[in-house]
């Protein structure tokens, strides 16, 4: 039962080796092939030495009146030839080890450029024009380069499927760069009609904290002529509004649950390491230096962008800026969720969209 | 064949019964000391290789941040250090003349030259204090209390004690040769020339303050802990080319000493990273005199037992004194390394 | 021309008229101010055993944890990951500091080295005493993180409570960065008592400096008049070998970990970008330290199964001297290739490649010994008492794990496995089935010498074979699983990896008992065991030359010094033991 389910584990996993994932990466093949050949070099020497041993061990154990034979005690013979052939075997393996990891970060010219920016504990991916997206998506068939970086500790992008990893270091950029392909038919149907895409997994590789392992993301391959599409489309929000494919306060949702918000802000009361956003909207609070403040639209809008200004007594001035990282749209979407959190807002139903307020009952 | 026999018996007669600082696991007094010797050895390359950990580290941030520490080591005064290079020298040559002194039994002038030795120790830590307190007065001490940290424990007073700390460097350099003359900063296309600093010299935080602010003019959005990032490969065919989003990449501008006499680096013209790293310059710098004075301290110890016990040392046994010579030379050396790379930066 | 006829026996003293090291002087006292490297031995394995057992724990609940995805010791989630990175971090933690690295020579080094060479002691002995009591220094320390997690898991608002009277740090929660401390977590971010455990551990570092002081003066210095350093035991090279890294390597991260407290408390910015640092700097310092240690661990270990190899196949070992040059070869490369932990930290392609061709260099000696290890067995005369199947289990694991290090080693594959199970399993293979099994095999081979008592062969066998399953069922398969993705280190993970967890958890409790039985055996022995003779095994070095238990000051005069892997003066006699006979000049020496 166990080798059935093993079975049926790798199948999921893994690729055409079973113990390695589908390669979806062009550097990938170069990588498993030297995986392979490393596998069966331990397997040989396992079994040999292995096999040598229990061999003696057999041959040569104890029986009453036995005595062990005059051998000699060493041979420099022996001695050389297993030094000098496991040095060039090395060797060998280094060499293709290091010609596969320069192919890996000599990068191509005219690629593609993404940032990668890992925080506790999340990931936003920054493509090139502006847009942050939390999951990464790629053209296939096109080199491309991803800048990383980190908002606090170390990070690291391990996309297991390119056989790719790179930490994130804070204060400073690293870089890799790939080019994808499709591991089945890019031309094949898909159910619901939507772009054919593949996805793998993202994951974090270096600890970081509580919520390590839930740092999790998607590498999803495009067709290239679908790639800008969906880059168009996911920027511009504000039409994915109007089209009323989202709402705003959908969108407000996921500019929390997405851009590190949840982090340190909880939504059910909770103390975290910034207010909650619950009942927040709407009421009054002290700030570090004894000002009282109301939390309106305008201070909302200051703590996104300037978050040092002021800061809530029983506070610590750790929030970072999102200047330049969330657009007005995401702004309003967020005062719109916060709203809706709020039973001190009475201002009416943010979420109306394409009603009108119900007029208050006529006094009797 | 049998070696020589280790039964020592205890109740010995005769002329060579066991001596009584030769322990009953060793042979011979002389197999005794060459144990002690080799053991002292390799307890002091312990002790360099933690220094030398400490002297990496040293070497990393000066080779990677060069301008930080020809501005800041202006802080430290080098006759004091010199004084106390002197004191150390002195003291070690007492202490070898001490081991000399137990070598021949002339107890008497062993306990005076301890006694001396251990005076050099004094002198040396008390002009430790000295100097370790002038920096505390200016807001000069490692980590979270030094002005130039980026979070600095008392934010209401950020600015005074920085400023105060700026003056007081300033003061260090008047004092010296190369004074007042306005820095060449190196211009960077986004930033004003000069910025920084007043044509007089006399630099302010709030103009370091603003010429760090140009530089940051182009930035985005900072890190979550207010840290600009720098491409470190910025003006080379391969940075990373940025979006409006992040920072632009901006050059290190760096007043490059032309001659030996050039102007001192000036705050205004390191950008806010830069800036940052002044502290780890004094993070540095009180780690490793620091983790010294402490080693000071232990050996100054070590003398004054030796002191208290110089009536056991003879020609026969004065293992101990020459260990405790030992330990003493490795502060000494120490010394001698450190006070060139931290209070001789040209 | 000697008077004894062939037939005569040379008797050694079973029963030395002073009494043993055990009965020598009576009270707690005499334990714990003795001077006596036996005794200091003892204590060691009593602390020493006693952090492997909580190591092990810790081990246990993060295995039980993840044979799931779902959290499984709090509902919440936030807690529930808290609770388990603490859990990696401790046993890593503990295992390190204060298990694996003083085992094998706090324990059986401080034992055995002065009596192989024939010594009444180490050449230091009371500071052999100072080094036990800063291991005992260094895990009150740890202790206290330990004490400072339960306590604040329990009563989480203690420690605001105590800030008011500025005692919070008296609640040191426990510690979440893991055993490597990376920063700026550790140095930042964790709220886990990072301070004091980088304190206990640096303290536990004096320890092994000591020690290694210790060992390297008296090999140098007591050795007796006719042993050069080629009529040494090999072990005595392993112990060697391992004080040069202790006293070279050792001091490095003493000075990483102050740094890091320093950084932590006063905010000295020497590591954290925030502050002005460099995190790279940091991790160069700390493998630069840790990748030796790693040598340390394995090094006396094979030193064991030299000894182990050669008395239970009654052949002289194959290849002495380039087992003994090895041994120093390893020591000394092994400060070179720390740069493997950090292939993807965004260090120069230069840096890499140095990296990786001297890592590969490395193993070499390894290999070396291993060749020469399963030659000694060629036409030997095995027997299979529970050290030897140790050994041989070590042989199997160590060829293994050693050759997963080629994956390792060689960058671009490196990138694909770095972090995940992989590496898990790789270090595992190296540590627990290499070198716990060595410290078994030595515990199994020198007890008798240590406490005049045999052990029971067929439930030592039997836990044997049960640890062997247990491990290889617990790490064999995170191979695979890290090979598919699945990373290190974290609390959860993808519905699809839940049957490599499954198995892994399954082999931990089952090595688990096999641990339980094999070291209750050691325990049974002492208290139900047969008496054993001074020689149970017929081994040839001088340890064997004195009473089993030895005497408080191990020989009443030098014993005659001989190539200690010729055992052909020795005859076993009905009892199992074996006692030494005259040289006959008609018989020939077995060749060397």
């Amino acid at each position: 039962m166990i080798s059935a389910l093993l079975a049926q584990t790798t199948q999921q996993l893994g690729g055409p080796i079973p113990w390695l994932p589908p390669s979806a990466s062009t550097i990938a093949n170069e990588v498993d092939w030297l995986m392979e050949a490393i596998t069966w070099l331990t397997v040989f020497f396992t079994v040999l030495i292995l096999g040598l041993m229990v061999y003696f061990v057999i041959k040569y154990r104890h029986t009453p009146g036995r005595k062990p034979e005059a051998t000699v005690g060493h041979s420099t013979v022996l001695e050389l030839t297993w030094t000098i052939i496991p040095t060039i075997i090395v060797v060998v393996i280094f060499f293709y080890g290091f010609r596969g990891y320069l192919n890996m970060i000599v990068v191509p010219p005219n690629t593609y450029e993404i940032t990668a920016k890992g925080y506790m504990w999340g990931w936003a991916f920054t493509y090139p024009n502006g847009h942050t997206s939390p999951n990464l998506h790629v053209p296939a068939g096109v080199p491309v380069r991803i800048v990383l970086t980190s908002d606090d500790v170390i990070h690291a992008l391990y996309i297991p499927a390119l056989r790719l990893q790179k930490m994130n270091m804070p204060g400073r950029y690293n870089r890799i760069w790939f080019e994808t392909k499709f591991v089945g038919d890019p031309l094949t149907p898909t159910a619901d009609g939507k772009p054919y895409t593949e996805q793998h997994m993202i994951y974090c590789n270096m600890y970081c904290g509580t919520k390590h392992s839930e740092m999790l993301a998607q590498l999803i391959v495009h067709r290239p002529e679908d790639f800008l599409k969906w880059l168009e489309e996911d920027s511009d929000v504000g039409k994915q509004i109007r089209d009323g494919k989202i709402t705003p306060l959908q969108h407000g949702m996921n500019i929390y649950g997405q851009r590190g918000c949840a982090q340190c802000h909880s939504i059910d009361g909770t103390k975290g390491t910034g207010p909650t956003w619950k009942d927040a909207f709407g009421h009054e609070g002290v700030f570090t230096t004894g000002e009282k403040y109301l939390q309106d639209e305008n201070y909302i809008r200051e703590s996104i962008l300037y978050p040092d200004k002021h800061v809530v007594a029983g506070y610590g001035n750790v929030m970072p800026s999102y200047r330049g990282q969330l657009k007005d749209v995401d702004i309003d979407a967020v005062i719109v969720y916060m709203k809706s959190l709020s039973k001190y807002w009475t201002g009416g139903d943010p979420t109306l969209g394409f009603k009108l307020p119900e007029p208050p009952a006529a006094p009797k | 064949m049998a070696t020589a026999t280790a039964d020592q018996g205890h109740a010995g007669t005769g002329e060579h019964a066991h001596p009584p600082h030769l322990a009953h696991h060793f042979d011979s007094p002389e197999q005794q000391y060459q144990s002690g010797k080799l053991g002292m050895w390799a307890f002091l390359a312990t002790e360099l290789l933690m220094f030398g950990g400490l002297f990496c580290a040293y070497a990393v941030y000066r080779a990677n941040h060069p301008e930080v520490f020809l501005y800041s080591h202006h802080y430290l005064d080098a006759t004091w250090g010199g004084i106390n290079t002197a004191v150390l020298i002195a003291s070690s040559f007492t202490m070898a003349w001490g081991v000399r002194a137990a070598q021949l039994g002339q107890t008497g002038l062993l306990k005076v030259l301890m006694a001396l030795t251990f005076l050099g120790g004094v002198g040396f830590m008390v002009i430790k204090g000295i100097e370790y307190q002038s920096k505390w007065k200016h807001h000069i001490f490692p980590g979270f209390y030094n002005a130039y940290n980026p979070s600095y424990f008392d934010k209401a007073n950020k600015d005074a004690a920085l400023q105060d700390a700026i003056d007081y460097r300033q003061s260090h350099i008047s004092g010296h040769s190369a004074a007042g003359l306005p820095a060449e900063a190196v211009k960077d296309g986004a930033v004003d020339g000069g910025a920084g600093q007043g044509q007089t010299g006399k630099a302010t935080v709030a103009a370091a303050q603003a010429a760090a602010a140009t530089r940051d003019q182009l930035a985005g959005p900072t890190t979550r802990r207010g840290t600009m990032l720098v491409d470190p490969n910025a003006g080379t065919g391969d940075e990373a080319k940025m979006l409006p989003t992040f920072v632009q990449p901006v050059g290190l501008a760096v007043a490059q000493p032309k001659t030996s006499h050039a102007p001192p680096v000036e705050l205004g013209d390191m950008n806010a990273l830069s800036q940052s790293r002044i502290n780890t310059f004094f993070g540095v710098y009180f780690v490793m005199t620091g983790l010294h004075g402490i080693h000071v301290i232990v050996g100054m110890g070590i003398i004054a037992w030796l002191f208290l016990t110089a009536g056991r040392y003879s020609p026969e046994y004065f293992t101990p004194v020459d260990l405790g010579g030992l330990y003493w030379h490795l502060v000494d050396l120490i010394w001698i390394f450190l006070f060139p790379l931290l209070y001789l930066i040209h | 021309m000697s008077a004894i006829t062939p037939n005569q026996v040379i008797p050694v003293p079973q029963h030395p008229p002073g009494g043993n090291y055990l009965n020598h002087s009576r009270g707690i006292m005499s334990w714990l101010l003795t001077v006596d490297h036996k005794r200091i031995g003892i204590m060691y394995l009593i602390g020493v055993m006693a952090s492997f057992a909580l190591g092990g724990f810790f081990a246990v609940m993060l295995r039980t944890e993840l044979f799931a995805p779902a959290p499984l010791f709090f509902s919440d989630k936030t807690k529930a990951w808290d609770f388990y990175n603490q859990m990696f971090s401790l046993h890593g933690a503990v295992m390190v500091f204060l298990f694996i690295i003083p085992a094998v020579p706090a324990i059986l080094g401080n034992f055995v080295l002065p009596l192989q060479l024939g010594a009444k002691d180490v050449a230091f002995p009371r500071l052999n005493l100072m080094s036990f009591y800063c291991w005992i220094g260094g895990a009150i320390f740890f202790v206290f993180v330990l004490a400072g997690g339960i306590v604040n898991m329990m009563l989480p608002e203690l420690k605001g409570s105590l800030a008011q009277f500025g005692l919070a740090w008296l609640i040191q929660p426990g510690l979440d960065t893991g055993w490597t401390f990376y920063t700026p977590y550790s140095s930042s971010k964790s709220a886990s008592g990072v301070v004091p455990a980088t304190l206990g551990a640096f303290i536990l570092g004096f320890s092994s400096i000591l020690t290694a002081v210790n060992f390297m003066a008296t090999i140098h210095m007591l050795r007796p008049k006719n042993m050069g350093w080629f009529d040494m035991p090999l072990f005595l090279w392993a112990l060697y070998g391992t004080a040069l890294i202790q006293i070279l390597a050792t001091p490095v991260l003493a000075i990483t970990l102050l740094l890091l407290a320093a950084e932590r408390t006063l905010g000295v910015g020497i590591f954290d970008p925030a502050l002005g640092g460099d995190p790279v700097l940091f991790q160069h310092f700390f493998w630069f330290y840790s990748h030796p240690a790693v040598y340390i661990m394995i090094l006396p270990s094979m030193g064991i199964i030299s000894e182990v190899i050669a008395v239970h196949s009654r052949k002289h070992i194959f290849g002495y001297t380039f087992i003994a040059f090895s041994s120093v070869a390893i020591a000394l490369l092994g400060f070179l290739v720390w740069g493997h932990h950090m292939f993807v930290s965004g260090q120069s392609s230069l840096a890499n490649a140095v990296f990786s061709l001297l890592t590969f260099s490395v193993a070499i000696p390894s290999a070396i010994k291993v060749f020469n290890w399963v030659s000694t067995l060629y036409k030997g005369d095995v027997r299979l008492s529970t050290a030897m199947i140790y050994a041989l289990g070590f042989i199997v694991l160590f060829t293994f794990g050693g050759l997963t290090g080629l994956f390792l080693g060689a960058v671009a594959t490196d990138v694909h496995l770095t972090a995940t199970y992989f590496i898990v399993a790789h270090f595992h293979y190296v540590m627990v089935g290499s070198v716990l099994f060595a410290l078994l095999a030595g515990f199994y081979h020198w007890w008798p010498k240590m406490f005049g008592v045999q052990t029971n062969v067929m439930w030592g066998n039997i836990a044997a074979a049960v640890v062997f399953i247990g491990f290889n069922l617990t790490f064999f398969i995170q191979f695979i699983a890290g090979s598919l993705g699945m990373p290190r280190r974290y609390a959860t993970y993808p519905e699809k990896f839940t049957i490599f967890h499954e198995v892994s958890t399954i082999g931990a409790y089952v090595m688990a008992v096999g641990l339980i039985l094999a070291l209750g055996n050691l325990v049974h022995s002492l208290l139900r065991g047969t008496p054993a003779a001074a020689n149970p095994w017929g081994g040839n070095s001088l340890e064997w030359h004195c009473a089993s238990p030895p005497p408080h000051d191990n020989f009443a005069k030098t014993p005659e010094t001989s190539d200690p892997y010729d055992y052909h003066r020795w005859e076993e006699q009905a009892d199992g033991s074996w006692v030494q006979i005259p040289e006959d000049p008609q018989r020939s020496k077995t060749a060397h």
